[in-house]
């Protein structure tokens, strides 16, 4: 059956950065419409993990394959018209432009109209639409015409998921999505969260510290400690474990 | 209809609108205007750097790229043309294969760079346009049987766009109906063009996408974009353009040379006017050129007429004296980007309330 084959495999994936190995022979596959949270400490290599299957980064050795092809040597641009999106730990937008035209052009790269020469860009009502739709989604609308420089911080955050949804990749990567937010805020995008994995036709991979936020998203957890892959299961089960309790905890064992 | 032609992107401000019917008002009818042979020069001029300017924004303002190779892409257009009049005579067919291969020229040289250096750090860029324009200016100058070398190329244009033509016996508002206005509207008219297509290109899909690509690259790439495509592409639209504004010096002289298009000298000018003219925005190309070349101009007249007035004040006088006319037109451009760092257009924009 064609759900039975994880959608994403990473085999043996590593990376050295001179004598340190940052993410070390890292093997995991990912189920079509599930979420996976990747926890482990800070330095643990899960940015970096999540750098090598979105293509910022290259492996070393080991491979990345997305629906059975082999997408390790390729850039990010193809990666990103294979299916696999990125939201940023670090908020990383177009500053100096709208809030609206952000996602516009998101909308835009998947439409392939980057390099319509010669019609007028607002004429595309269609790409204006779904901006707008998407904005709306993450609560933005009212925004839409700030410049993003200006716009606060959780905001900018929430632009970062907006650019994510407008993208509707096969696999969404969120990098600490609720990260320096404000309280309120954050029950907004896990909303949009849970929202996106209730379409089975997704796979999520999140990267978070709050152990409420995996609880209640996770259909599993993978640990990390020092680029290794050292625990892989069911929520309740991994948390439990001793070994994640010292890596991600910060606790000994003992005081568990 | 005018917001089409202009491309969905208005001046978005009263003052800039008036600036920039005075300019369009005054280049359209500047030879019934300002009657005068250096007069129709200057408006000539005027015509083809905002085609040039605005098409080295197209670069630095909107994709964020640093070139120092403009000029010879203006010079690659308007040797094509001047060797293509001088080789198989004055006619509008050496004028248009001329002119096609120039733009062609420009655009290979300006794929080749771009491919070769785009991908790597910004500031290699512009070394490596920085070396191969030298080169290119060393190259026209040494290879005086093709080019004239520093003499340059005298030749003649289809006569129809040459004084010598008259179209109509009588003056017409006390100006002459001839071939050398044929010519200036040729300029005028093919300047408008160029600039309202530069127009759309900016607010088309693809000028947005220059715009992310400035801002941030590393992200468009994670959008779906490739960088690398787009600032290539860029590099060489802007450098047909540039090479389409030196062919059309190139008619309007009469002659080509270095001193007219290759020269480090211009290459400064043209980034100066972008800068006061405001960068990111073509507007600013058409107000960053016509002050510059006015007030190169003109200036010296102006500092003659204001040094006789003040012959009896010492000092005064010989700080306006003609002759430090340059350094005059240094304290003004140290002045414009201190007072209006995004340029006059950015300047009149944030002023709208």
């Amino acid at each position: 059956m064609a759900e039975e084959h994880p959608i994403l495999v990473t085999s043996d994936l590593t990376i050295r950065f001179g004598g340190h190995v940052a993410v070390d022979q890292v093997s995991c596959s990912f189920d079509r419409g599930t979420l996976t949270a990747i926890v482990g400490p800070n330095g643990a290599g899960k940015t970096t993990y999540f750098n090598l299957i979105s293509g910022q980064l290259h492996a070393s050795s080991g491979r990345v394959t997305l629906n059975g092809e082999d997408i390790t040597r390729m850039s990010v641009p193809e990666r990103t018209d294979r299916g696999i999106g990125r939201a940023f730990q670090l908020t990383n937008l177009f500053p100096t432009l709208s809030v609206r035209e952000n996602v516009r052009l998101v909308a835009q790269s998947r439409a392939r109209k980057g390099f319509d020469l010669f019609s007028i860009a607002e004429s595309h009502v269609e790409l204006l639409e779904r901006a707008d739709h998407v904005l709306a989604e993450v609560r933005l609308i009212d925004q839409a015409d700030q410049i993003v420089s200006a716009l606060p911080h959780g905001d900018q955050r929430k632009l970062e998921v907006a650019l994510l949804i407008a993208l509707g990749p096969q696999v969404l990567m969120f990098d600490e999505p609720t990260a320096g937010m404000s309280v309120d805020e954050v029950p907004v995008i896990l909303e949009l969260i849970q929202k996106l994995k209730a379409d089975m036709d997704r796979t999520i991979l999140l990267v978070e510290h709050k152990m409420d936020v995996i609880r209640s998203l996770a259909d599993r957890i993978i640990v990390l400690h020092n680029g290794e892959l050292v625990a892989d299961g069911d929520p309740a089960e991994v948390i439990a474990l001793p070994v994640v309790q010292e890596a991600y905890l910060g606790k000994a064992p003992e005081a568990a | 209809m005018l917001t089409k032609l202009l491309s969905g992107d208005t001046p978005r401000s009263g003052l800039l609108t008036l600036l920039l019917l005075i300019v369009l008002i005054s280049l359209a009818f500047a030879p019934f205007l300002f009657p005068g042979t250096k007069s129709l020069e200057t408006a000539a001029r005027i015509c083809i750097f905002i085609v040039l300017v605005a098409s080295y924004d197209l670069l630095l303002g909107y994709s964020g790229i640093v070139s120092f190779a403009h000029t010879m892409f203006f010079g690659i257009g308007a040797y094509g043309t001047a060797l293509a009049l001088s080789t198989t005579g004055p006619s509008y067919w050496s004028l248009i294969w001329g002119t096609a291969t120039g733009a062609v020229v420009a655009a290979v040289f300006a794929l080749a760079i771009g491919l070769f250096s785009l991908r790597v750090k910004a500031i290699f860029f512009a070394m490596v346009t920085l070396a191969v324009a030298s080169a290119f200016a060393v190259l026209v100058s040494q290879m005086s049987w093709l080019t004239g070398g520093e003499d340059g190329l005298n030749y003649r244009i289809p006569r129809e766009l040459t004084p010598a033509f008259k179209l109509v016996d009588e003056k017409i508002l006390g100006v002459r109906i001839n071939g050398k206005l044929l010519a200036y509207y040729l300029v005028f008219f093919a300047s408008a063009a160029l600039f309202l297509l530069m127009l759309r290109i900016v607010n088309s899909p693809f000028g947005r996408t220059l715009k992310a690509v400035r801002d941030n690259a590393f992200r468009a790439e994670a959008i779906g974009y490739r960088v690398v495509w787009y600032r290539t592409t860029a590099t060489v639209l802007s450098a047909i353009m540039a090479a389409l504004a030196g062919s059309l010096l190139a008619v309007w002289l009469r002659y080509t040379g270095p001193a007219t298009t290759l020269s480090m000298e211009i290459m400064i000018d043209i980034l100066l006017m972008v800068v006061i003219g405001g960068m990111g925005t073509l507007y600013g190309a058409v107000l960053g050129a016509t002050l510059f070349i006015l007030a190169q101009t003109y200036l010296q007249n102006l500092m003659g007429v204001a040094a006789e007035v003040t012959s009896a004040v010492p000092v005064v006088s010989t700080l306006v004296a003609p002759e430090r006319w340059l350094l005059w037109l240094g304290v003004l451009f140290i002045l414009s980007v201190y007072f209006f760092p995004s340029g006059i257009v950015g300047r009149l924009r944030a002023g709208r309330a």
